[in-house]
């Protein structure tokens, strides 16, 4: 499979030849991106692809355990209500890492800046991510500048890469996942995602609602100080809980239940959601996790979140469960259920 | 949102659920017409929770899926012209043309952009008076004012760089259409309640005499659609066919007589082919021949352009009622919200999406 892709006779159930070039959809987090993964990327790495296609690796090197992870940001706005794109790309990674259990230690920082771009910005720009570096205790210790024509770009996109140490025995991972398990938040859905929406030129809308963008290694550390035997641990960032959910729901073959009356969606992302025709599950967050951990263990480690800053608002919105493997189901506040499904591509606004 | 979650509330509703089940003693095929109400139907698992014998069918009133086939193969056309800036609402863009979507031609560097009214489309045209700007102007009456607006400041702030493709459709020929059909099985139809806002209800009571059919005017929330359910299901019990407002916070009977009036000035009727359910006479709006120089199609000679649907797809005897989105052998198969042979499978509001969305627990475990 590596000697060249053959674009004609892909056997992927669900091909993507029907677009033979990038299409937006395949940036977002979705089932597109995955297609993209399992059907072009890893034939092309061939044997030099490993992993479990998490959002961080756990390697080995020299007898220590690594978790390793990269982002790269694009968003626009590059600043809005509670951040900017520099807060993202460090507290991003320090996250990716924190939900392997890690203690998120190095960041690189790559930037691509597009021609013309202010060097105010850029500042902006950096010292964000120098805060955020401070806040979260790692260090910004190797890093890239490439420029591109004004043609080629689109202001500033930022890569970082990070690593963090694992102590001994800690295993958290999707994989894990077990029937039984409580499926627990750290608090108020949506947020990231309507913040950056409402600025976002041609949807501006008032809102009260800011990023809650924020490194989540601290929370996880008082998570695990429990004792608790913690399965898996997600942020929920693009695709939102119900990408996140789902991936998780197929990569340990369970079913997940939610409770669309217990799910900490404030009214003014509610709001928002219903104007835009978008679905809050869907809706990305930046300073939320998700965790999947025993029963008998889940009020000692809802315990911990609360006491956290960043856990204040944690709850219980369902389990995972034996029944309807890979699919997350909600039972509606009316008494029906349905199918919280994996977006597809890109969000898209409904026209009425 | 104050004054709307006291309309999904689940004691109100489990009130109203108790009254349908208390009021049904034989069963009945409802028709709701609007795709938001199926959306807020599967959406809440309302059809879950009605009496056995109730049958939601679910009708043509989503304005993506019976978006013809010919028209999007010319909003790719005119997409694709490097002279143009292509505006549309968000869910058009993956709507399958008879090659591909406006995701495609966006990919192959078409300048499409996603907007959320028509009049930003014309601050847009304004910004770049050297590039044609087209607003893909569809949907039911519920959208027709604002387009006919954006034309209406076109024309008068003279902006020549602009026009509009347009598709609007009409719910009232549409029922008459269902109506008349050999197969058709519905007895009631929970009307749109937001096509009624605009234009009130005064076209019904001669559908519903002329068919024997209630109309009960029907908003979107759980406890508007319940309602809307509850009074159909009384009036069929008690042998009655009468025009009714189950909506009236938001619908009056005269309609919004201001939208009326600009929707006469700018748009006349004419003959529209709905997707997969064929040509149905006088059930679409035009811009009126005073609007013409902004009518997008003779702007870039697109009227030739003729295509032909995906013979496996079904979406036609689902949007007729004739079939649930299930029913159809290429349902989660060949068809899927990522491969859509037909629009229903592509919009939220879809009946093939929302099935698709929601349902396929009940589908997996019955099958």
């Amino acid at each position: 499979m590596t000697a060249g892709l053959d674009f004609e006779n892909w056997t992927c159930p669900v091909p993507l030849r029907d677009h033979p070039a990038i299409v937006m959809g395949h940036g977002g987090g979705g089932a597109m991106s995955a297609e993209l993964v399992e059907h072009l990327f890893l034939p092309g790495y061939g044997a030099a692809g490993a992993g479990e296609l998490g959002d961080c690796a756990v390697v080995e090197a020299g007898g220590v355990r690594l978790a390793f992870s990269t982002d790269s940001f694009v968003v626009r706005p590059m600043f809005f209500p509670g951040g900017s794109i520099g807060d993202l790309a460090v507290n991003g990674t320090v996250n990716d890492l924190a939900m392997s259990g890690a203690t998120p230690l190095y960041l690189s920082a790559a930037f691509i800046l597009q021609e013309g771009t202010a060097l105010a910005d850029i500042g902006r720009i950096a010292a964000a991510m120098g805060a955020a570096a401070s806040a979260a205790g790692v260090r910004l210790v190797t890093g890239d500048t490439k420029v591109v024509d004004r043609r080629s770009g689109d202001g500033v996109y930022v890569n970082t890469a990070g690593v963090g140490m694992l102590a001994p025995g800690v295993d958290i991972a999707p994989r894990r996942a077990t029937a039984g398990d409580a499926v627990l938040v750290s608090g108020d859905l949506g947020v990231h995602g309507v913040a950056v929406l409402s600025c976002r030129e041609g949807v501006e809308f008032g809102t009260g609602v800011s990023s809650d963008t924020a490194p989540l290694h601290g929370l996880v550390a008082a998570m695990l100080a429990t004792g608790a035997d913690v399965h898996v641990l997600r942020d929920p960032t693009r695709g939102g809980v119900a990408a996140s959910l789902n991936e998780i729901a197929r990569a340990a073959g369970v079913g997940v239940e939610l409770g669309e009356r217990d799910l900490p969606v404030p009214p003014a992302v509610a709001d928002a959601c219903s104007l835009l025709g978008l679905d809050p599950l869907q809706v990305a967050n930046e300073g939320k996790l998700l965790a999947f951990v025993p029963p008998d263990s889940a009020d000692a480690v809802l315990d911990a979140m609360r006491a956290h800053p960043l856990g204040a608002g944690a709850r219980r919105i369902g389990t995972c469960v034996p029944d309807h493997p890979g699919m997350v189901v909600a039972r509606t506040a009316l008494g029906g259920t349905r199918v919280v499904t994996m977006p597809i591509g890109e969000q898209l606004p409904r026209i009425c | 949102m104050k004054y709307l979650d006291e309309f999904s509330d689940p004691d109100l509703a489990g009130k109203l659920l108790a009254q349908i089940h208390a009021a049904t003693t034989r069963p009945w095929a409802l028709m709701e017409v609007c795709g938001g109400q199926t959306h807020s139907i599967i959406r809440h698992g309302i059809d879950q929770l009605l009496p056995d014998g109730i049958e939601m069918i679910h009708g043509p009133g989503c304005p993506v899926c019976v978006t013809g086939l010919e028209t999007i193969d010319k909003a790719l056309a005119i997409a694709a012209r490097p002279d143009v800036i292509f505006c549309s609402f968000g869910d058009m863009l993956r709507v399958p043309g008879s090659a591909q979507d406006l995701f495609g031609v966006k990919s192959a560097g078409g300048d499409v952009r996603v907007v959320y009214s028509p009049l930003d489309a014309l601050t847009i045209a304004r910004q770049n008076p050297d590039r044609q700007v087209v607003f893909f102007g569809i949907g039911f009456e519920t959208t027709a004012p604002a387009n006919a607006m954006t034309v209406y400041q076109a024309r008068r702030l003279g902006i020549g760089n602009f026009s509009l493709l347009v598709s609007h459709v009409l719910v009232p020929p549409a029922i008459a259409a269902i109506m008349e059909s050999p197969r058709c099985r519905v007895q009631a139809f929970l009307a749109a309640g937001h096509v009624c806002s605009v234009m009130g209800t005064g076209e019904y009571p001669a559908l519903a005499a002329r068919y024997r059919v209630p109309i009960v005017v029907t908003g979107f929330e759980p406890l508007d659609i319940l309602e809307g359910i509850r009074q159909t299901v009384v009036q069929l019990e008690a042998g009655r066919h009468e025009v009714a407002n189950a909506y009236p916070r938001a619908v009056r009977d005269e309609g919004n007589p201001a939208a009326m009036a600009m929707l006469r000035d700018v748009f006349e009727v004419t003959d529209r082919t709905w997707r997969g359910i064929g040509t149905i006479p006088g059930s679409g709006w035009r811009l009126s021949s005073r609007y013409r120089e902004f009518d997008a199609e003779h702007r870039f000679d697109v009227t030739g352009v003729r295509a032909a649907e995906s013979p496996l797809c079904r979406a036609g005897e689902v949007l007729q009622g004739l079939r649930k989105p299930n029913q159809c052998a290429a349902f989660g198969k060949q068809c899927t919200p990522r491969t859509p042979l037909g629009a229903t499978m592509v919009s939220a509001e879809g009946a093939c999406a929302a099935y698709y969305a929601y349902r396929r627990l009940d589908l997996v475990a019955t099958s």
